[in-house]
């Protein structure tokens, strides 16, 4: 094991340890923090019960759908602001500017033009998720060397075929990047307005378990949604990892 | 006294003898780059009009800036001149790469996401070529580039000689007439240039492509070159063309010889003051856009 993943387990495994002696000594109360060892008890309980199944599946739908909308059109439109410089001049404050905007503010909005259901979720986290692909394709555009380039007039590839096979995978690492931040915006958005006002979903569920102080549940729901998101994450670094290992980072 | 009646057999610039067939053609070359944010219109190169021989390895020495790479640019079809004509093969050369022409880079052109399997065979899988066909070839230029124990390596694991073979060896496979050399060692320490140079001998001599080479280096062009075309700074013009005079079998050794030295010498001459008037040039208005 490399030294970097020794200290990550070490501090990791330190910090989980140190929580459990707390909350078992009674350090902190069982009202703020349950232990580690009885939030996995909780979470495969929380499995168990019939009534979780509607509000995962939901939720996991809507992030999947927001973060397909994110991807894609992320993607395109990042794709045509790097092909027509004067759209990106036109747009690249807005997009600068763009995470300053507290974009949950807009819920409501988006409730009053789609009506109550997933989706003004959806329509949030895509948007909250999508410019950060936008960014990331613009980024991973704008590096591909001009050397590749010249390289596939030399070879006379069809503009198509320039993209497909020297454009895309030149970027791939910057687009990589903006999936993987892609993904996590879309949960954030997705369970963060289910938080707010929706009445059903993981989001709704982890507030009406604090509302009701039932701690177990409630730390139940966020163990499981950090354990989705970090496995799809750790996925994509995977295969991010691969990729670049061939390429020599 | 050889060395004497070799370069009295230089051209005139631009002239070519009667018996050699003409491959490409520059007629009245310019191109001017259009006026940029803090820049005025820049002339880079020409009026210049050259033949390349059929089968000949010509080299371009010039000042930083002169636009020897526009050359290159405008020849391979990468440009578009704002005046003259470029022909190749008797075929005018109009913003589009003719078929049967290769260009290898002084940046390294590698796709690092590819094996260097992969990347020799690019460009073949595009054009058609029968499966069989494309592994004899690449096979080939493999083997021909000394690479056979790195075919399945991705660049990043090659050094930067390496990855240039592998350029040379993906262009190498499409078989061109026309080989345009951009500088292709300019990133290479002295020993493997030599030995760089001796391979692209090597492969001109076997494929008998013409060979248009980009250097700074004098000895390098002196060394591979059947002439020498020497430009003046910018705009970028023949201000000499010098027959070398050497035989088709040659490797390194032949700069141990007494005649090398008074080629380059020879270069040198002409090259020293169009050097100064370029470093000029370049503290007052910096170089041409690429």
């Amino acid at each position: 094991m490399k030294k970097a993943t020794w200290i990550r387990t070490v501090v990791l495994v330190g910090a989980v340890g140190a929580l459990e002696i707390a909350c078992r000594t009674g350090a902190i109360p069982a009202t703020m923090i349950i232990a580690p060892s009885a939030m996995v008890v909780a979470v495969v309980k929380l499995l168990q019960s019939d009534d979780i199944g509607a509000h995962i599946e939901q939720t996991l739908s809507a992030v999947a759908i927001a973060m397909s909308l994110a991807i894609v059109f992320g993607f395109v439109i990042g794709f045509i602001l790097n092909w027509v410089p004067f759209l990106r001049r036109a747009f690249s404050p807005f997009l600068a500017a763009y995470y300053a905007i507290p974009h949950f503010a807009f819920y409501p909005l988006l409730i009053v033009i789609f009506g109550l259901g997933s989706t003004p979720l959806i329509v949030l986290a895509t948007v909250f998720a999508m410019v950060a692909m936008i960014l990331a394709t613009m980024a991973g555009l704008d590096r591909v060397p001009r050397v590749l380039l010249k390289t596939a007039r030399i070879h006379r590839l069809s503009l198509l075929d320039e993209i497909w096979r020297v454009r895309l995978p030149a970027a791939a690492p910057h687009l990589l990047s903006g999936l993987k931040l892609a993904v996590a915006y879309s949960f954030i958005g997705v369970i963060a307005g289910e938080f707010i006002l929706s009445t059903s979903g993981i989001g709704h569920e982890i507030a009406y378990s604090y509302d009701n102080f039932d701690n177990p549940r409630m730390y139940a729901l966020i163990l499981f949604v950090l354990t989705i998101v970090t496995t799809f994450n750790m996925a994509v670094y995977a295969y991010e990892r691969r990729l670049m290992r061939r390429r020599g980072a | 006294m050889i060395a004497e009646a070799r370069l009295a057999a230089v051209d005139a610039p631009g002239s070519v003898g009667a018996s050699h067939k003409i491959h490409a053609r520059l007629d009245g070359v310019t191109r001017v780059y259009p006026p940029r944010a803090g820049h005025g219109e820049v002339h880079a190169l020409g009026p210049i009009s050259f033949e390349l021989r059929a089968g000949e390895f010509f080299s371009v020495v010039g000042p930083s800036g002169c636009g020897k790479s526009t050359l290159l640019d405008v020849l391979a079809g990468l440009a578009v001149p704002s005046a003259g004509t470029v022909e190749f093969e008797g075929k005018r050369v109009l913003g589009e790469v003719p078929d049967g022409v290769g260009v290898v880079f002084q940046e390294d052109a590698s796709f690092p996401w590819l094996t260097v399997e992969d990347n020799v065979a690019f460009g073949l899988r595009r054009s058609g070529v029968d499966p069989a066909e494309i592994k004899r070839r690449v096979d080939f230029a493999i083997g021909f580039m000394a690479l056979g124990d790195f075919r399945r390596a991705y660049p990043s694991q090659l050094s930067g000689g390496m990855r240039q073979r592998v350029c040379i060896a993906r262009t190498l496979v499409l078989q061109p007439r026309l080989i345009l050399l951009d500088e292709p060692f300019g990133a290479l320490d002295q020993q493997t240039r030599l030995l760089m140079g001796d391979e692209l001998l090597r492969l001109w001599r076997e494929t008998s492509a013409t060979v248009l080479l980009i250097t700074h280096a004098l000895d390098e062009a002196n060394l591979l070159s059947d002439r020498i075309g020497v430009m003046s700074a910018r705009p970028g013009r023949f201000i000499d063309i010098v027959e070398t005079g050497w035989p088709r079998e040659r490797d390194s050794r032949l700069a141990e010889g007494p005649d090398f030295g008074a080629v380059t010498a020879r270069l040198w001459s002409f090259l020293r003051a169009e050097s100064l008037r370029a470093m000029g040039q370049g503290s007052k208005q910096g170089s041409a856009p690429r």
